[in-house]
């Protein structure tokens, strides 16, 4: 065991880990600890753009997008996180643009911007250009831009470390009013050397969580296959909650059977969905913004179509996207990439024919609830001190129970910066907290465990089937039904994941062993989701019961937290306890949400 | 204030489908793999071996060393991630040539003959197809791969006209994958050489219009290691997952080091 000690450890080199890294960096002692090279990180397949009220095309104010946050989030989003969201948006932009990142330009030599979904103009009455972006590969140069500037300030970085375990101590705390409660500090995390399976302790007096998503819990999902949900596993194994797990993103437009994303910036510049007659059908679902409405809406449009008989293709389980009316100079100046992702993996020339499409998980809306310095909270007010998070695996929230698009890469330079800033700043004068005894001891017995095992389950069969439930049972519909279904499947999963045997028995770069870890974070993860999913008897965002079509704003306009407590139980599954938390609101009252 | 390109008219409501998209069914089909294996641990000897395996019409040469990892011998090691070619983990030699796995599709490839894959050239082997990157990221750092600009920042964006920008567009694409840097004989022969990758990087920079420290990254290339070793051979023109034109760009950096002032 080699133990390190850094000021500032963050956890994942994607956009938010990244960000904070540049900032972290210059103010104390940081090291960066990612499992992949950090340009591999999945920040790199955002492709439409960064939404900020620059109003360099036409007239735009910050308060409209925050706004627009609120409304596409189904008025689930703290409002005050919004704002401050849409108002660094500006800086954020601008400081990218600064740091070298290549934006399409207007005649004027502005940043140029485009539509996307649910951006508008006045609360709703057009759509605005609001998304500032970089051909169709925004997301590759934020990452590249990124890691640029990382290069330049000499950030440390430890490439294929998988940190394994979060460390934190409780002490207990008296209250002015005498009463006692236990308080989580931060002491570092464990990590593991994918080179050579060697163990490593690092001490941090802050800890930054920027480990991105968990789409792999699905089948068809845009995500990369390193998507397992670690950090919001870790998090929760330590005893903090995760808000809002049951809301996940379905990405409208992913290829067919594939997943793969096609931007909607396609939509945005003009492309527009089709059912097996012809038909825009997103003008009945959506009549003002029709095509541009926002993705949980557009999502559940599109497989309505197809569970109603209207879907394409020999199987009609698909609807079209359709370019074939944009110019192909058009496409190839905006669309580059993703037109070519039609051509490689489908064999169709979107310049003359429509594009098979389905919805494809996406996002996670939930995660490790954060306040708006990206302090993380072991319930709903109590900070942890010295652990951050921020990106995807936070929930601020900002994007409630539906995210905008382009507003997750904002969130991570936004959001990305302040962690860092907050990480190094509290590391000034914080002391490092002793790691706890036998620090290891958990990791260690774990993957000993799986070295030894004879138990006979293969690690690709459990997530195959894990994953084949959750597209059939948690997807854009659900009931009560489905998601028991999905429920006893996963419990059935977590018995036999027991007896998961691994074939590769080396220390060198066993990514067999780390598959094996992986798929105890999606299987716990997919767990948290389902039971909230239960939970909330309502409809909002991207959580659609048909059992309980509408949104309930009088039982339900609350975050769900979910602890892991093995002395409780919430609906039937043990371990788990389910809590609230109260919106944030500050200008906007909740309206029905209309497009 | 109007965008580059025009906008096109609004789309008709319905429209009559001749045919809807989607490229048809492709049947499964056999595929046999003859995968390179090196794991120091166990040998010292490096060793072939082949697997036969059931593919779909749509599936990758990524998808087919899933099946064997997941289903076969999971002992089997590469880099993956993003499997749609932005990501630039898994860089190979696929039947001799650099690749990356997950934007081959099998039915592209003679699948009457074993599908040979290889870890790319030139950098050492760690294990099976991963190589150490170290070597290659140096190269990259070195070229000062980050803007640098020395005039006061303005409140809002440095302005840079359409025309400017387009002109490092198709170096920006890089995705650090080094195919074409492992592709590069003179890289193999040579491992002290910048290799096209970092060139690339340097010419993302050194055309761009905002960026002040274009003569110290064309004082760094014309360097023994530098620019001068690029025989134009054009395998990195080849390799690039992404079409950047590798060798374009080099030649550029080569004639930018000639006429600007030293």
């Amino acid at each position: 065991m080699q133990v390190h000690k850094y000021d500032v450890v963050i956890v994942g080199a994607g956009g938010a880990g990244m960000r904070a890294a540049i900032e972290s960096g210059q103010r104390a002692h940081t090291a960066v600890l990612t499992k992949l090279y950090p340009t591999r990180s999945h920040t790199g397949a955002a492709q439409g753009g960064m939404c900020a009220a620059l109003a360099n095309v036409e007239e735009d104010n910050w308060e409209w997008h925050t706004f627009d946050t609120v409304k596409g989030g189904d008025y689930l989003v703290d409002q005050d996180a919004a704002e401050v969201m849409a108002k660094e948006a500006i800086d954020a932009v601008l400081d990218l643009e600064k740091m070298g990142l290549p934006f399409n330009r207007t005649p004027e030599g502005k940043i140029d911007q485009r539509r996307f979904g649910g951006h508008t103009r006045d609360h709703g009455k057009a759509a605005v250009r609001r998304a500032c972006y970089a051909a169709d590969r925004t997301g590759h140069m934020i990452l590249q831009t990124l890691y640029q500037n990382c290069v330049k300030h000499n950030v440390e970085f430890y490439n294929e470390y998988y940190v394994l375990d979060l460390l934190t101590v409780d002490e207990e705390v008296t209250r002015e009013d005498g009463t006692t409660y236990m308080q989580k500090k931060t002491a570092g995390v464990v990590s593991y050397d994918l080179a050579n399976g060697e163990i490593h302790v690092f001490q941090a007096k802050s800890v930054v969580f920027a480990t991105g998503g968990l789409g792999k819990i699905f089948k068809t999902t845009s995500n990369a296959h390193t998507l397992t949900a670690d950090g919001m596993a870790l998090a929760y194994r330590a005893g903090i909650p995760l808000e809002d797990m049951e809301f996940v993103q379905f990405h409208p437009t992913g290829l067919a059977g594939l997943g793969i994303l096609l931007s909607e910036a396609a939509r945005g510049e003009g492309a527009i969905l089709r059912n097996s007659e012809g038909e825009r059908f997103m003008e009945r679902y959506a009549p003002t913004i029709k095509d541009l409405a926002p993705r949980d809406i557009v999502a559940r449009s599109m497989a309505n179509e197809v569970r109603e008989g209207r879907g394409a293709g020999p199987n009609k389980d698909y609807v079209l996207l359709d370019l074939t009316h944009l110019e192909p100079a058009h496409i190839d100046a905006k669309l580059p990439d993703i037109t070519e992702f039609a051509r490689t993996y489908l064999g169709v020339e979107p310049y003359t024919e429509p594009v098979p499409v389905f919805p494809t998980c996406h996002y996670a809306m939930g995660g490790v609830p954060t306040n708006v310095n990206a302090e993380v909270l072991q319930d709903n007010d109590t900070v942890v001190p010295g652990l951050y998070a921020a990106g995807e695996v936070a929930c601020v929230s900002v994007h409630g129970s539906n995210r905008l698009g382009t507003n997750s890469l904002l969130d991570i330079n936004v959001f990305g910066k302040r962690a860092g800033l907050a990480a190094a700043e509290y590391a000034a004068t914080a002391e490092f907290v002793d790691i706890p005894e036998n620090p290891t001891a958990f990791t260690e017995n774990q993957l000993n465990a799986m070295r030894a095992s004879t138990g006979g389950e293969r690690t690709s069969t459990l997530r195959t089937e894990l994953q084949e439930t959750m597209d059939a049972n948690m997807q854009v519909f659900r009931s009560e039904e489905t998601i028991k279904e999905a429920l006893a499947v996963i419990a059935d999963l977590r018995l036999r994941y027991k007896n998961v045997q691994i074939q590769d028995k080396g220390k060198r770069f066993n990514l067999d062993l780390l598959e094996a870890v992986e798929l105890g974070f999606l299987l716990d993860m997919a767990e948290v989701m389902t039971v909230a999913a239960l939970h909330r008897k309502e409809s909002r965002g991207g959580h659609y019961r048909e059992d309980f079509p509408e949104r309930d704003d009088e039982n339900f306009m609350l975050h769900s937290m979910m602890y892991l407590d093995p002395e409780s139980s919430t609906d039937g599954t043990n371990g788990i306890r389910a809590d609230t938390k109260p919106v944030v609101f500050t200008r906007y009252e909740p309206m029905e949400r209309k497009y | 204030m109007s965008t580059p390109t025009k906008e096109a008219a609004e789309p008709a409501s319905k429209i009559d489908m001749k045919e809807s998209g989607g490229g048809g069914e492709i049947p499964s089909f056999d595929v046999t793999l003859q995968v390179r294996r090196y794991d120091p641990e166990f040998s010292d000897e490096a060793r072939w071996d082949e697997w036969t395996v059931t593919m779909y019409g749509t599936d990758r040469v990524l998808d087919a060393l899933h099946k064997v990892k997941w289903e076969i011998d999971g002992s089997l090691t590469f880099r993956r991630s993003c499997a749609h070619g932005v990501c630039g983990s898994d860089a190979m030699r696929i039947n001799g040539r650099n690749r990356l796995a997950c934007k081959v599709l099998l039915k592209d490839l003679d699948t009457s003959k074993p599908v040979l894959v290889e870890p790319i050239k030139g950098l050492p082997v760690e294990k099976d197809l991963i190589v150490d990157m170290e070597p290659f990221f140096q190269s990259y750092r070195e070229i000062m791969p980050f803007m640098v600009n020395n005039s006061p920042a303005p409140t809002g964006e440095r302005i840079q006209s359409p025309e400017e920008r387009e002109r490092f567009d198709d170096t920006t694409k890089c995705i650090l994958c080094a195919a074409c840097t492992s592709s590069c004989p003179v890289f193999w022969t040579d491992g002290q050489y910048f290799g096209p990758a970092a060139i690339v990087n340097a010419h993302r920079f050194i055309f761009d219009s905002r960026d002040d420290a274009g003569d110290m990254r064309l004082e760094i290339l014309n360097d023994k290691e530098g620019v001068w070793r690029c025989r134009t051979t054009f395998n990195c023109t080849d390799a690039c997952p992404r079409g950047i034109e590798v060798t374009k760009a080099i030649q550029e950096v080569k004639r930018a080091v000639l006429t600007r002032s030293m």
